[in-house]
């Protein structure tokens, strides 16, 4: 696999941004706030953290990917085009019928997708699953969930929390997508998360706070997520929602909703100005 | 024509046990009922695979979805009203949608779960899960057939519910039965009512069945132990020949066996029907005899809706 620089793995994700904005654009829908934020990420585990094998992705040593706000498959679907599981073309039938690209996530439809989410609050139970599978058959890939913040509101996710503890699942990183809004704004004015990093802590993981859009941090978080020995880890990576797009930028608004033409043209210029 | 009361939870934990020596892709996962639903008979011989979630069964559908997706058979247990209702949306998102390895075997449905009363007696779980796509719903009669569906259960890949009931009732049928998923079997045959029942009904409507031969009326009884998919050709065979049909099942009339032969019927050879259940209600306390009476579940109900059937032709 090539290896690739910090600023080239900085460039893929302004290259899944300028997909995201493009696809949802063609679609009039979808979710690029949360996925622009989560764009720094997801470069680095697909070009670079994670063990993959586009041309055969049901490779039974590959590390797998579980995207529990699978609102922001856009983003997803990009990382998986530019890897190579599909064409890049087939992005923009994002949403449309007979498409499989969904509007969120389906195994067996896509391929490079682990399972079928979208209803929030039910990635980590089944990234859970997976890793318990990985320490029964004595494998030693690593099982990586992203989450969203406002989603972890849902009770299901602690109910994962403690069970990945309680099983010892180091093999398990979770990704808390720290952007702080959801649909109605704040999520500490809807319903706070804080101190997020002590209720982790005290759910028995290790907790690794980064800012999200630095590629360095991303890099060295991950790897010690990879080394832990007797806990799962998790990585809250403070973000900002629809980053690289200014007037997308900490701006709810866009958490579910596409450009129109005019926000269009300066979304696609201001992504192209920065890539490479 | 009826055998010794045996609890068909004991038979499945029988079952799973011998899974746990013969096929090593099984693992069973159970939210603190291991001893209820007799997944322990499992955990006893093959603990490390044998997963406690605890009090949790969102997220055990969740952790069950994830291990199927990783190769293996999962069977998740725990009582009907907790393995159904409390993870629907669950069930519906990583078990039937994305049609994963994951059978749901729930025990202590029906109001015969007696004293527990109504927050644990399932009567809706073959309604929901019936709604969902790609979901097999299996009701099997007695023992001896919920020990075979197991194995079946085990060998077919995609999802399934499985409901069984608490108590020890008789055993109908031989003990090597054949099961297959989506076959009915004619237990009794005759020609002035059918009678279809589900679970442990079946042995009521056969009693039903010799009550009504005494008083010269011929019943054909049918044991329908899969729901979905409804094996719709014995169904309207029989019908063809009878020209009425009764349905028993320990669940309500909406949306389990009466509807799903209502539906078939409706669909082909529209004859009168009679469904014995419960009649969208919740159950109560009680001993489970006294409830099945007071709520209309017994043979005598079957009978009458039999007389019922064959009058409305």
């Amino acid at each position: 696999m090539t290896e690739y620089t910090l600023a080239e793995l900085e460039n893929i994700a302004n290259k899944l941004r300028l997909h995201v904005v493009e696809m949802t654009y063609a679609a009039r829908s979808g979710h690029p706030g949360g996925s622009l934020s989560a764009a720094d990420m997801m470069s680095a585990l697909y070009f670079s953290f994670m063990k993959h094998d586009p041309k055969n992705p049901s490779w039974e040593d590959r590390d797998r990917f579980v995207l529990s706000k699978g609102h922001v498959a856009p983003v997803l679907y990009a990382a998986l085009a530019e890897s190579g599981y599909f064409p890049v073309e087939d992005l923009l039938s994002l949403r449309k019928i007979g498409s499989k690209l969904q509007g969120h996530p389906v195994c067996g439809k896509v391929p490079g997708v682990e399972m079928s989410t979208g209803s929030l609050g039910q990635g980590l139970s089944m990234a859970c699953g997976i890793a318990l599978a990985g320490k029964m058959d004595g494998k030693d890939y690593k099982t990586i969930c992203m989450l969203g913040d406002g989603e972890l509101q849902e009770g299901q996710n602690w109910e994962a929390a403690m069970f990945a503890k309680q099983y010892g699942l180091t093999n398990l990183i979770a990704i808390v997508d720290r952007n702080r809004l959801q649909i109605t704004g704040d999520t500490e004015k809807a319903v706070g998360l804080e101190p997020l990093p002590e209720k982790w802590k005290a759910f028995g993981w290790n907790v690794i706070i980064i800012d999200g859009h630095n590629m360095r941090q991303i890099l060295e978080a991950l790897d010690k997520a990879a080394n832990a020995r007797t806990r799962p880890t998790v990585i809250i990576m403070k973000t900002i929602k629809g980053k690289g797009v200014s007037f997308m930028e900490n701006n709810a608004g866009f958490h579910g909703k596409a450009c129109n033409d005019e926000e269009q043209a300066i979304a696609v210029d201001e992504l192209r100005a920065v890539i490479q | 024509m009826t055998g010794e009361k045996l609890a068909q939870r004991n038979y499945y934990g029988k079952a799973l046990a011998e899974l746990a020596a013969t096929n090593p892709n099984v693992v069973v996962i159970d939210a603190d009922l291991a001893g209820s639903t007799k997944t322990s008979d499992f955990q006893k011989v093959c603990p490390e695979r044998f997963v406690e979630v605890g009090i949790a069964e969102a997220n055990m559908i969740g952790i069950a979805a994830g291990l199927a997706a990783s190769g293996k058979t999962v069977f998740a247990s725990t009582f009907g009203v907790f393995a159904t209702g409390r993870c629907w949306e669950q069930v519906r998102l990583a078990v039937a949608y994305p049609k994963t390895n994951v059978k749901i075997v729930a025990t202590h449905c029906g109001i015969s779960v007696g004293e527990d009363g109504a927050s644990h007696q399932a009567l809706e779980d073959m309604a929901i899960m019936r709604a969902l796509p790609n979901m097999v719903v299996v009701a099997p009669a007695d023992a001896y057939e919920a020990f075979a569906a197991t194995k079946v259960l085990a060998a077919y890949d995609g999802p399934a519910y499985m409901r069984m009931g608490r108590a020890d009732f008789p055993t109908i049928l031989d003990e090597n039965v054949e099961f297959v998923i989506g076959k009915a079997t004619v237990l009794v045959e005759g020609s002035d009512v059918t009678i279809v029942g589900c679970g442990q009904m079946v042995s009521s409507c056969l009693e039903a069945a010799e009550r009504l031969m005494a008083e010269g009326i011929s019943a054909e009884v049918i044991n329908m132990s899969t729901i979905k998919p409804l094996d719709r050709e014995t169904l309207i065979e029989s019908v063809s020949k009878t020209g009425c049909c009764v349905t028993a099942e320990e669940h309500s009339i909406i949306g389990g066996l009466g509807s799903a032969v209502a539906e078939a019927l409706c669909d082909t050879t529209c004859v009168p029907l009679e469904r014995v259940g419960t009649k969208d209600t919740f159950g109560e306390s009680g001993k489970p005899d006294d409830l099945m009476q007071k709520y209309g579940l017994t043979t005598a109900d079957i009978v009458e809706a039999a007389k019922k059937s064959i009058s409305r032709k």
